[in-house]
This record gives C-alpha cells, sequence and structure tokens, in this order.
C-alpha cells in the first residue's frame, strides 16, 4: 500500500528526535500566542521566521505548523476561563465556554474544547494524507492558464470570506497586488517602482509587510483599547464531561470536523471561518438550540473540532498547489522559498520527507496538546495576568530584531514601521490586512502566469474559458461573488462577523 | 450631496491616489502586447481596476451611510513607529543592546500604564536578554557595541 510507506516516511521523520522537540516547541509556543491576546500566529510566524532558516526544511515547517494549530487551543482555553478569545477563531467558543465557566463547569468546557480540537486534528490530518496525493496529480496536469483562474479564485474566495465591505476588500487585493510589482521584473529586468533606491530593487520582503500591518499597527490597536485587565480566579473542579455530555457533544464534533475540514480547503477559508460556520450550524440544526448562549456544551465542542480541522486542512492547497487559503500559509510558502524550496504538486514527489513528516507530525502535535494542555491551564491563566504593558514592549522588540535579521539591513527596519502606519491607518478605516497580504504573496505568481498564458494563446483572452478547468474555477469565482452580493446571504455574513 | 461614510470616502480617496501613482509611474515601463507583454502591462491593468474600485468607493460613501472616523491614537501611532525608528538609526552606532533598550524606552509611554522604573527595568532586561541570545547563542551578526562605542 502506498498509503502506509507514505505514513511510514511520515512517522519515520516526525519521531526523530529534532522534529519531535520542534513540533513540542511549536505547540507550546502556539499555545502561548494563543494564551496571549494581541499576538497572534501570523506575527508569531513572521518573527521566527528568518531563526528557521538555520533547520531543516521538514523541521522548521513542523514548528511553524505546530504553532498555527496550538494557538487554536490556546486561544479557546482565554476564552472560556476569562471571556476573553485569545484567537479571532476561539470568539464563538467564548459565547458558551464562558457561560459554563461562570456555571463553574470551566472544567468541563476545557475538556471539551481539547477532546474535540483532538478529534478534529486526527480526522484531519487523515483527510490532508488521503486527499493531497490525487490533488497533487491533477495540480501537475495545470498549464499557465489554471494556475491563474485559481489565483483568481483564491483572491475571490478571500474577498468574500474578508469581514466588512466586499469593495474594499476587493481594493485591498488589488492594492496588494500593485505593492507586490515593487522590485525587479524577472522576465525583463526592469526595475519598477524602485525609485532608484537600491534597497528596493528586491522588493519589500514579505516579512516586512506582514510585520508592519499584524505586528506594529495590531500593537496601537491593542493600545488604544488598553484598560486594567482582571483575571477572575476561575476553580476548576472536575475536568471530565459527565456522560450526559459526552452524549450531545458527539454528533456537533462530527458535524464541526466536517464542516471544519471542508472551509479549511477553500482558498481564504481556515480556522476561523471554520468556527464561525459550524457555530451557526449546530444552533439551526441542535434540539437545544434556545440553550445556546447560556451555556450549551455543543456550542464548545463544534466550534472547536472546526477551527482545529479548519487550520489543518489549510495546508491542502499550500501543499499541494504551492497556493496560501490564508496569511500564516502564505508565511508557510515563505519559509519553504527561504529554504529555496519551490512549493506546488512537485513537492510531494521531490521532498516525500518534507510533505508526510509534516502531515504526520501534526498528528503528534495534537496528542501534544491533549496532554500538555490539561494540566498547563494554571501555568496560562498567570501568563494571561502579564499586563500589556509590560508585553507589547517585548512584542515590538521581537518583531523589530527579526526583520533586521533578515538580511542585517536597518531599511527593513525602517520600512516595517511605514508599513505599520499603513496598517493602522487601514485597519482604521475598516480595510481588512488579510487580503491585502494575499493579494501581496500572490502577485508575482499572478503576472508570471498571465503572462504564460498569453503567449500561449498569442494575445487570447478567451484561452481561461476554453480550457475546462480553467473555466470552472472562473466561473465558481463569479458565483461566489454573485452570492455573496444577494441580500439574503450578504445580511447572514454580516450577522456571522457581528459577534 | 453629503458625505454619509467617511472611512469609505477615505478608503476610496487611498485607492485612488494609489491606483493614479501607480498609474502615472508605470508610463515608464513598456506596455508591451496581450501576447508579449511587457513590465508596464500587468501595473497599469490593476491599477485601472484600483482607480475603478477607488471610484466606486467613493461614490459609495455619498449614498450609503456607515460610522465616522473614531478613536484615532496619534500619541500610541506616533510612539510605537518612533521608537522603531530609533531602534534602525542606533543600532550600528551604538549595538544591539543599547538599542533595544531604547527602542523600549521610546515605546513606554505609548501605554497609559507605563511606569518609567518599571520602563527602565525592561529595557535593560529586554537588551540583555537580546544580546545573550540573538549574538551570543544565535549568532547573528549584529554589534554588541556599536561603531560609535569602539564595539
Amino acid at each position: 500500500m502506498d498509503f502506509l510507506a507514505n505514513l511510514a516516511t511520515g512517522f519515520a521523520t516526525a519521531l526523530s528526535p529534532e522534529n519531535l522537540l520542534y513540533c513540542f516547541l511549536g505547540v507550546l509556543l502556539g499555545t502561548l500566542v494563543g494564551v496571549l491576546p494581541g499576538l497572534g500566529p501570523v506575527a508569531t510566524i513572521a518573527m521566527l521566521l528568518p531563526a528557521t532558516f538555520a533547520l531543516p526544511a521538514e523541521t522548521a515547517l513542523i514548528m511553524l505548523a505546530g504553532i498555527y494549530y496550538g494557538a487554536q487551543y490556546g486561544g479557546s482555553t482565554t476564552a472560556v476561563l476569562i471571556n476573553l478569545p485569545g484567537e479571532s477563531s476561539s470568539v464563538v467558543t467564548a459565547l458558551d465556554g464562558y457561560r459554563m465557566a461562570q456555571q463553574g463547569r470551566a472544567g468541563a468546557a476545557l475538556a471539551t474544547a481539547a477532546g474535540a480540537s483532538f478529534f478534529a486534528g486526527t480526522v484531519a490530518a487523515f483527510i490532508v494524507a488521503f486527499l493531497a496525493p490525487p490533488l497533487a496529480g491533477v495540480a501537475l496536469q495545470f498549464q499557465a492558464p489554471e494556475y491563474f483562474s485559481l489565483l483568481v479564485l483564491g483572491l475571490i474566495a478571500s474577498v468574500v470570506l474578508a469581514q466588512g465591505s466586499l469593495l474594499k476588500a476587493l481594493g485591498m487585493v488589488v492594492l496588494g497586488l500593485l505593492l507586490s510589482l515593487i522590485g525587479t521584473d524577472v522576465t525583463s529586468g526592469t526595475s519598477r517602482f524602485a525609485f532608484d533606491v537600491p534597497e528596493l530593487r528586491d522588493g519589500v520582503k514579505f516579512v516586512v509587510v506582514a510585520m508592519g500591518v499584524f505586528g506594529v499597527a495590531e500593537i496601537v490597536r491593542n493600545l488604544e483599547r488598553e484598560s486594567a485587565r482582571q483575571v477572575l480566579a476561575t476553580r476548576i473542579s472536575s475536568l471530565m464531561p459527565t456522560r450526559e455530555d459526552v452524549g450531545r457533544i458527539v454528533a456537533p464534533i462530527l458535524r464541526g470536523t466536517a464542516l471544519g475540514s471542508l472551509l479549511g480547503i477553500l482558498p481564504g477559508g481556515g480556522a476561523l471561518l471554520a468556527s464561525f460556520a459550524s457555530y451557526a450550524l449546530e444552533k439551526k440544526v441542535s434540539p437545544r438550540s434556545a440553550e445556546f448562549g447560556k451555556g450549551a456544551i455543543e456550542g464548545v465542542a463544534a466550534p472547536e473540532a472546526a477551527n482545529n480541522a479548519g487550520a489543518q486542512t489549510s495546508f491542502i492547497p499550500m501543499l499541494t498547489l504551492g497556493i496560501p487559503s490564508n496569511p500564516v500559509m502564505a508565511l508557510m510558502i515563505g519559509a519553504l522559498i527561504l529554504q529555496g524550496i519551490r512549493p506546488g504538486p512537485n513537492v510531494m514527489l521531490e521532498q516525500p520527507r518534507l510533505f508526510w513528516g509534516v502531515i504526520v507530525s501534526m498528528w503528534i502535535g495534537n496528542l501534544f496538546l491533549l496532554v500538555m494542555n490539561l494540566p498547563l491551564i494554571g501555568l496560562w491563566v498567570r501568563v494571561l495576568a502579564v499586563p500589556y504593558h509590560l508585553l507589547y514592549p517585548a512584542i515590538l522588540v521581537f518583531a523589530t530584531v527579526g526583520v533586521l535579521s533578515l538580511s542585517n539591513a536597518t531599511f527593513d527596519v525602517h520600512l516595517m514601521a511605514l508599513f505599520g502606519v499603513f496598517g493602522y491607518v487601514l485597519a482604521k478605516l475598516d480595510c481588512e490586512p488579510a487580503p491585502l497580504l494575499l493579494g501581496y504573496i500572490l502577485g508575482p505568481l499572478m503576472e508570471e502566469y498571465l503572462r504564460r498564458a498569453m503567449t500561449l494563446s498569442r494575445g487570447d483572452p478567451t484561452i481561461f474559458l476554453q480550457r475546462p478547468i480553467s473555466a470552472a474555477m472562473l466561473v465558481v469565482a463569479v458565483l461566489a461573488v454573485a452570492a455573496a452580493l444577494l441580500p439574503a446571504v450578504n445580511r447572514t455574513r454580516a450577522k456571522a462577523f457581528a459577534e | 450631496m453629503r458625505v454619509r461614510n467617511a472611512k469609505d470616502l477615505l478608503a476610496g480617496c487611498l485607492f485612488l491616489a494609489f491606483g493614479v501613482a501607480f498609474l502615472i509611474l508605470a508610463q515608464d515601463y513598456q506596455l508591451g502586447s496581450a501576447r508579449r507583454m511587457g513590465p508596464g502591462y500587468f501595473p497599469v491593468v490593476l491599477s485601472l481596476i484600483l482607480i475603478v474600485i477607488g471610484l466606486a468607493t467613493v461614490v459609495r460613501s455619498l449614498i450609503v451611510s456607515g460610522l465616522p472616523v473614531r478613536d484615532f491614537s496619534v500619541r500610541a501611532l506616533a510612539l510605537v513607529t518612533a521608537s522603531v525608528v530609533l531602534f534602525g538609526l542606533l543600532v550600528e552606532g551604538v549595538g544591539l543592546g543599547l538599542a533595544v533598550a531604547g527602542l523600549v524606552l521610546a515605546a513606554a509611554p505609548a501605554s497609559r500604564n507605563s511606569r518609567p522604573l518599571t520602563a527602565l527595568l525592561l529595557a535593560a532586561a529586554l537588551g540583555v536578554f537580546c544580546v545573550l541570545v540573538f549574538v551570543k547563542s544565535l549568532g547573528l551578526p549584529f554589534p554588541v557595541l556599536g561603531s560609535w562605542l569602539g564595539g
């Protein structure tokens, strides 16, 4: 069996002492940043990116992946204990989880969250293992037109799934694409939009943009709503859910896992959307929908399963097509490129250790999280007590030193400050930074594929519609926009993000 | 005509400004044809799209009402940004440790909960920590003492 042989390769890689250690470090760090509000996985991964250069590629990716799904666990801990979601994907967990904590059932809520996440993580790891090879097989036949249409679909999806106005999200994507063109055009060698500044000849590094709009700007946003945070000393009595609880959560966990896995694969999807959608679904189908928002254990189980499943299946487009479905995946691609690996369908064939090692490590990482998270809850509560005015200077220092270490250029540091101002202004105008970042990372690829497709068709733009796969992807993109514009869907969308 | 949504108006103007700026700059690059795209082709197409989106956003801001821009914290933004810039200016001159300390001290007043003494302690601790971790153990090529201090 090919599948078993692949899994064996994966286990051999993931179980090496070095990889186990970095997987553990990754999930530990991920939980920590998940617990800390105001520091998310994007900024953390961006900060650590330069440091991973010294590691082998699979080790680097294993650790970075651990940060991403570890953050989902940490975010739910704080959501339950103090009604403060550490991650945006845990916002819905707080609705019922915190109510449970108030009713003295914090332990049951946390155990449910951890158990649901573990189950979903295990299933999602299998889904990635099963789905990725055939998808990569299909992708190997892709040519320039298919890739271009796929990129269009990915960008459109990120627009449709963004919070707030579609029009502004679309503007952010295009702005991101334009900014990505700064630097030398690889085909003609022309230096574009560089104003004869030598440092701009290679373009602005992605990490610099990400740290500016997600790191610096985020700090300022947190400072403006800073207040004295009170951590309630929640006593955690019994961790075990009752038999009745277990009976109530089985179906929601299964539904959450299925929905989360599906939404994670979509470009623009991932953990955030998965958790919102699954909460909405449970509220609809549950026989106890009246209890939702008042401490329904289903309201904890389903979104926690969904966000973890979504976090993991969002690796599928990244690993098979080389296309990031969210900013975290964009950073993963950045890490691969730093290692000299060009992401795409060939990664699976040429780097089986990397590919299968990362997949198996996700399952091992989830096991770490399950085992270590519950005993460490006391520690996380204490971490939360660190006031923000001691925290943000440290975050700022690590971000700045991280950017400096990219190529030891103070120019990058100043550019990061500039993007920080830019990001803050955009945030104040309700312009979401995620589509901008996605456009920024995909811009060069998009231009390249557009060029090749048009050369292939001798300048005939209908090539994108003549080829069936390409046409299908464009149709899906148009349908997605049309659906989002429908008044009914638009209202639901507004409601889903309102919380 | 009345502005009903200041956020949309400003966002639209921002898109317009970027679109026009990129369009003007792109005039210097060869356009080429659809079949053989020059370096100017993709930027021009994108700039035009951005201009259209900008115009649409501006028009919408006159029709659909929204919330005004609120709580723009100039002070926090200025201090945080300035501290990063300060670090960039200092690091080669005074070395990593002192530049980190400078960053922390400059950024500290951005929070209303900061106290001078805790900020000093934090600056010293982070300065030492960064030198130990980044230079001594990770071996990154940052100066411990900068050129101004004879390092």
